[in-house]
């Protein structure tokens, strides 16, 4: 009887829910292995199919220097060099970067919901494009025209008012970002669509920036992108620390030696510029951010030593498939498919984790 | 360990410390008992720093808190929460692990000095049974035990806790304040506590603190700072209902 007493006071103790943890080399080698397939399957596959030893070949001989016989035609190369290549490596920058920002603001704002537009980027971004396809003017410095440069500020722009904002008033400093975050990010969803509103035939264009595309990367912009989004993930991996002692709330973050205000300023910082050197290249693309880190999550735990650089692969491959995908199919907006992707795959993980998420 | 001279803290405008003098030697165990709003709370985050004294001073271990960084507070007093909400499924081990962040080389992580001191401190607090479980779905009783293995972890020579009892039923808060007295006076841990409860208190500490509407009032041993005369006028309730053992 008294066991059976014993049993019932303790009901959690007769299923004891072990999170799965995996070898976090092992998951390295398999993101570098499923990199590398989708950089040469991205590049052979297309209008014009590749051969797979000829991509190889191709990049080995650009990129090293290998001598090797040519099978190939110029045009190929053309193809394979000019067109794709840049496409699947900015696709894969930005995943990467969607992803390391996801995992910064999850673990910033402790809140499993955060993405990297949580903030306000995204519609500051938004904004900041629909404005620059308003005005009349076309500029481009280093291949980035008016409309990445508006887009850029625009991301940033919304970031620091959200946190000059939240810093009035009496309000936890976590909640009031949100809320701050959410209240201005309405407000420019206001403005953005007051500004289709008046945009007549450019409606086409701005949509397009929502919807998210790569196709029309090239190497400049690459070059112009892709060292921001890897410097700051850089640093963002290089503050782990912070965001691990912040799993358990910024008081607690304090007591094991994080400054907390100054790592959230930091790293707030870091994961806006790479959210807005991303958006900026490729408009605005949905679930990557909010997806890879948690599968990362579920694969090797909390850490942030481990799910910052993991996300980075994984964001950077799911990318470059899904921009291959949506190219297969006729050119759809990448953000239809990582969302087609990624939105099942986001329930499946909440029912999984059933004790899941505090909010 | 911890040195408080004429420390007077305010918050909101409001002087929630009033020129209040607190000395506790290395290896005491004190506890830190009042009314709610005494400002027990702003003491111990006066003691580890997070609050700055707008006048008075305030060391720790030889050196006054406003010249050290955090991290270095964190090697000195380790605190432990009332409780902690985590956002994402993460195991015991690892929580625990949490309490080598003031000694991890920010760059190169956990070395296998902070592997061997997690594992003594999951061993020492006795949640060895636990680690791999996920800390959210323990009971209140076994979450405070695994955040007090976090503070043992973290190596530091004063631990502070808030509360540490206010969850837990009785067999879980007596388990709880015989692990504390056990860090005291088997690892030497200077141990300062606030408690509600005036007769754990009592029973399980030497020293007892009372403040009252942000001063020290009474210090001493239980007998001294708990006269029937004072509980009457400070918490306002019949001492009888107070009943204390010795």
């Amino acid at each position: 009887m008294a066991a059976l007493g014993e049993a019932l006071a303790q009901p959690r103790s007769l299923t004891p829910p072990a999170p799965a943890r995996r070898r976090p080399f092992a998951l390295a080698a398999a993101g570098l292995g499923a990199l590398l397939v989708a950089l040469v399957a991205g590049v052979g596959f297309g209008t014009v199919a590749v051969a797979p030893g000829d991509t190889l070949a191709i990049l080995g001989q650009r990129l090293f220097a290998l001598d090797v016989a040519r099978t190939w035609s110029p045009a190929t190369e053309t193809i394979v060099w000019d067109l794709r290549l840049p496409r699947v490596l900015t696709a894969m920058i930005v995943g990467l970067g969607l992803a390391v920002a996801g995992a910064t603001f999850q673990g910033l704002l402790r809140n499993p919901l955060a993405d990297p537009y949580v903030l306000g980027t995204a519609s500051g971004a938004a904004l900041g494009a629909a404005i620059a396809v308003l005005i009349p003017v076309r500029v481009l410095v280093l291949e980035f025209g008016l409309l990445h440069g508006l887009a850029f500020l625009g991301a940033l722009a919304a970031v620091l008012t959200v946190y000059r904002l939240s810093r009035i008033g009496g309000m936890a400093p976590l909640t009031s970002l949100l809320l701050t975050g959410y209240a201005v990010g309405s407000l420019l969803a206001a403005g953005l669509a007051m500004a289709m509103h008046l945009s007549g035939a450019a409606l086409r264009q701005i949509f397009a920036y929502l919807l998210g595309s790569f196709d029309a990367a090239s190497w400049g912009r690459l070059a112009g992108a892709a060292p921001l989004i890897v410097l700051a993930s850089l640093l963002v991996v290089g503050r782990a620390r912070s965001l691990n002692g912040l799993l358990l709330g910024e008081e607690t973050a304090t007591h094991l030696g994080v400054d907390v205000p100054r790592e959230r300023a930091i790293l707030l910082a870091l994961g806006s510029l790479i959210t807005a050197a991303a958006v900026a290249v490729s408009g605005l693309i949905g679930f990557v951010g909010l997806v890879v880190p948690h599968v990362v999550r579920l694969l090797v735990g909390p850490n942030a030593r481990l799910v910052v650089p993991l996300s980075a692969l994984f964001g950077a491959s799911l990318m470059a498939v899904a921009d291959l995908a949506a190219r297969l199919l006729g050119e759809i907006p990448v953000g239809v498919v990582t969302a087609v992707i990624g939105a099942p795959f986001f329930l499946v993980l909440l029912r999984r984790t059933r004790t899941g998420y505090e909010l | 360990m911890i040195e408080l001279r004429d420390v007077t803290v305010e918050y909101r405008g409001r002087r929630v410390l009033d020129g209040v003098d607190l000395s506790v030697a290395r290896g005491e165990r004190v506890a830190l008992i009042g009314p709610n709003g005494a400002g027990k709370s702003t003491l111990l985050r006066t003691v580890t720093g997070v609050l700055r004294p707008s006048r008075g001073t305030a060391t720790l271990a030889g050196e006054p808190l406003d010249r050290l960084d955090r991290t270095a507070v964190a090697r000195r007093v380790a605190v432990v929460p009332q409780q902690a909400s985590i956002p994402f499924a993460t195991t015991v081990e690892e929580v625990v692990g949490l309490g080598r962040l003031p000694h991890e080389d920010p760059f190169r992580g956990p070395r296998p000095a902070d592997r061997a001191a997690i594992a003594a401190a999951i061993d020492r607090v006795g949640v060895g049974h636990l680690i791999g479980r996920d800390a959210r779905e323990l009971s209140l009783g076994e979450r405070q035990l695994v955040l007090i293995a976090l503070a043992v972890a973290q190596g530091a020579p004063v631990v502070v806790l808030d509360e540490p009892t206010v969850h837990l039923d009785l067999r879980h808060q007596v388990e709880t304040m015989e692990l504390l007295v056990d860090l005291n006076e088997r690892d030497g841990a200077t141990i300062l506590a606030v408690l509600h409860d005036l007769r754990l208190a009592a029973h399980f500490f030497p020293r007892l603190v009372l403040l009252d509407r942000g001063v020290a009032v009474a210090d001493g041993t239980p007998a001294e700072v708990l006269s029937p005369e004072r509980i009457r006028a400070v918490f306002g309730v019949d001492p009888a209902v107070v009943r204390l053992g010795a």
